[in-house]
C-alpha cells in the first residue's frame, strides 16, 4: 500500500558527518558490492569497460566548494543516498504499490515484483536517490541494507549498512532516530544535524552533520623570520657582494 | 526533464481524444449512424492510442496491470482508472448513437464528466511534483484541460467554441510560461538548501560523483538551448492557438479549413508539450551543479 504509515515504531537512518568524510568513495563501492549480490535485482552496468560506461548506484559522493564571505573556500565531500523520509513523496506517487515505507522501522523499500518501471517515484524524489536499473527495468534504491541489519547469519559487528561498516573515516553512523538516546540522535543533537532541502517538506530521517566552523588560517603562512640569520645571512651577504 | 516521445504522444493524443469524447457526450455534434461512428472512432483512436503509447514509457510493462491498485494515494493510478471508466461509459452511449439512433443522455453526460476528469488526473501526475517547480502550479491542470477542450471542440467540428477556447488556451499557455520563468528566477530550492552548505557561503559543485552519465542525468537533467526555446514557444503559440483560431473565425468552416486548423493545432500542441518536459527543471539536478 502506497499510503504512508502515520507512525513508525523505529526511525532507522544514517547520520552522515560532512566534517570527517574524506571523499574516498569506499562507501560507494561497498554499497554496490553488497547490493548487487543480495536484495533484489543486481545493480547493472552498461558498457562498463567501453567508452561510455554507466551504471546503477544507490550511494554517490559529490564534492562541493563553499566560499565564505572572508577567508579561503571550503571543500566538502558529500555522500548522498536515500534519506528514508517520513513524508516520502516517492511512496505516495507509486501506482502499483511497489514503493512502501515499513511501519516497524521506517525503511523505504521497493517491491520489485510489483514495480512496472514508470519512474514516477524517481521524479518525485528531490534528492536523486532512486535510479531505474537499465537492465532489470525496476527502480533501485538504498534499502539501508535491510538484509544485513537483521541478519543473524553474519557476525554481529557486520549487522549495520555496508556503507557504515566500510567507512574508514567513521563519517557514517547508523541508528534509530526515534530513540532520543541512540548514537545517531545524540550526534544529531550535539552537532546540529540538518535536513536536506527542508522546503520540499519530505522530513528526511537521515541527517547531515554540518562541517564545524574552521578557524581562520591567520599567520600560518607568514614568514617566520624577516631577517636571515647564521649561514643564510652569510650566503645572503656573500651573494650581494658579488 | 527528458522529453520522452512516448509520454509526449500519450498526453497529447489522450487529451485530444478525451476532449472530443467530452463534446460527443454532450451531443455535440448531434449525429448518428456512420457520421457518429467516424467521430467516435477518432475519439477512441486518439485516447486508446495515447494510453498505449504511455506503455512504451515503462521499463517493466508486465506489471502495468497493477497500476490500477493504488488510487487512494497515486494520481497515476487514478488516471488509469478514470481512463478505463471513461472508455467503458462512452461505449454504450456511442453504440446507441451509431446503431440505434438514440442518445442515452445520462450516459453521455457521465462520459463528458469522466473524460474531463481523466484529463485532470493526467495533469495532476505532473502538478503534484514539488520537485519540478514549473509543473507544481494550478496552471498545469488548467492548461491541460484547456488544450483538451479546445482540441476536442476542433475535432468535434464546433468552430466558434473551438476558436474561443483556442484563444483562452493561448492565454493560459502564456501565463504558464510566465509563472514558470518567474519561479525559475527566484527558486525555492538551491544548491545551498540541497546540500545545507549555504551556512558556509555560496556553494558550487567542485567534483561530480561520476564522469559518465547515469539515469539521473539522462532522465532529469535535460537542458534545452534558450534560443530554441523562444522559437519553439512562438511556434507553439502560433500553430497551436493563433492560426487555427484565426482560420475558424475568418473563414466559413469547410472540411478543408477544419483539416488545416486541426493539423496546425496538433503540431503546435506537440511543440508545447515537448517544451513542457524539456523546459522543466528537476531540483535533484542541483546536486549536479545544473
Amino acid at each position: 500500500m502506497t499510503t504512508l504509515p502515520d507512525h513508525t515504531e523505529k526511525k532507522l537512518g544514517l547520520a552522515i558527518d560532512l566534517d570527517t568524510c574524506v571523499g574516498c568513495q569506499a562507501c560507494v563501492i561497498s554499497c554496490k558490492e553488497w547490493n548487487t549480490g543480495h536484495y533484489g535485482a543486481p545493480l547493472s552496468d552498461t558498457d562498463p569497460y567501453g567508452a561510455d560506461p554507466s551504471g546503477t548506484f544507490l550511494n554517490r559522493v559529490h564534492s562541493y566548494e563553499s566560499q565564505p564571505e572572508t577567508g579561503p573556500a571550503q571543500l566538502t565531500h558529500f555522500p548522498k543516498s536515500c534519506l528514508h523520509c517520513e513524508d516520502a513523496p516517492c511512496v505516495t506517487v507509486c501506482p502499483t504499490g511497489a514503493s512502501y515505507k515499513r511501519t516497524e522501522d521506517g525503511i523505504v523499500l521497493v517491491n520489485e515484483d510489483d514495480c512496472m518501471g514508470c519512474g514516477l517515484c524517481a521524479w518525485a524524489c528531490p534528492y536523486g536517490a532512486r535510479e531505474l536499473d537499465a537492465l532489470a527495468g525496476v527502480m533501485k534504491k538504498c534499502t539501508l541494507c535491510v538484509d544485513r541489519i537483521y541478519n543473524d547469519n553474519i557476525p554481529e559487528q557486520d549487522r549495520i549498512p555496508s556503507c557504515v561498516r566500510t567507512c574508514p573515516a567513521n563519517a557514517r553512523h547508523f541508528g534509530d532516530f526515534a530513540d532520543p538516546n541512540s548514537n545517531v540522535s545524540r550526534l544529531k543533537a550535539e552537532r546540529g544535524g540538518i535536513a536536506l532541502m527542508p522546503e520540499q517538506g519530505t522530513k528526511p530521517v537521515n541527517t547531515y552533520l554540518p562541517p564545524r566552523a574552521k578557524s581562520a588560517p591567520t599567520g600560518a603562512l607568514t614568514p617566520v623570520a624577516e631577517e636571515p640569520k647564521g649561514f643564510l645571512a652569510w650566503l645572503d651577504r656573500a651573494l650581494e657582494a658579488l | 526533464m527528458h522529453p520522452a516521445p512516448s509520454v509526449i504522444f500519450f498526453s497529447t493524443f489522450s487529451g485530444l481524444g478525451f476532449g472530443l469524447m467530452a463534446f460527443l457526450g454532450l451531443g455535440l455534434p448531434d449525429v448518428t449512424g456512420w457520421v457518429a461512428f467516424t467521430f467516435w472512432f477518432i475519439a477512441y483512436a486518439c485516447s486508446v492510442g495515447g494510453l498505449l503509447a504511455s506503455l512504451f514509457h515503462l521499463a517493466n510493462p508486465k506489471n502495468a496491470r497493477k497500476a490500477l491498485s493504488q488510487w487512494r494515494s497515486s494520481w497515476l493510478s487514478r488516471e488509469g482508472i478514470a481512463a478505463i471508466a471513461t472508455l467503458l461509459t462512452a461505449a454504450p452511449y456511442a453504440i446507441g448513437r451509431i446503431f440505434f439512433d438514440t442518445a442515452w443522455q445520462p450516459l453521455g453526460y457521465a462520459t463528458a464528466a469522466l473524460a474531463l476528469f481523466t484529463v485532470f488526473t493526467t495533469a495532476m501526475i505532473y502538478t503534484q511534483l514539488r520537485t519540478v517547480p514549473r509543473w507544481n502550479t494550478p496552471f498545469t491542470p488548467a492548461l491541460f484541460l484547456a488544450y483538451s477542450l479546445s482540441g476536442g471542440a476542433l475535432l468535434a467540428g464546433q468552430p466558434i467554441p473551438a476558436a474561443l477556447l483556442l484563444l483562452v488556451t493561448g492565454a493560459l499557455q502564456i501565463a504558464y510560461w510566465w509563472q514558470g520563468d518567474a519561479a525559475e528566477r527566484d527558486p525555492e530550492s538551491t544548491v545551498e538548501t540541497a546540500t545545507g552548505l549555504g551556512r558556509i557561503g555560496a556553494t558550487r559543485l567542485f567534483e561530480p560523483p561520476h564522469q559518465g552519465d547515469n539515469y539521473l542525468l539522462r532522465e532529469m537533467a535535460y537542458r534545452i538551448a534558450r534560443k530554441h526555446a523562444v522559437k519553439l514557444r512562438a511556434l507553439a503559440l502560433i500553430l497551436g492557438a493563433a492560426l487555427p483560431a484565426g482560420l475558424l473565425l475568418v473563414f466559413s468552416a469547410t472540411h478543408l479549413v477544419a483539416l488545416v486548423a486541426v493539423l496546425s493545432h496538433i503540431t503546435g500542441l506537440l511543440a508545447a508539450r515537448w517544451l513542457f518536459f524539456a523546459e522543466a527543471r528537476h531540483v535533484q539536478s542541483l546536486y549536479y551543479g545544473l
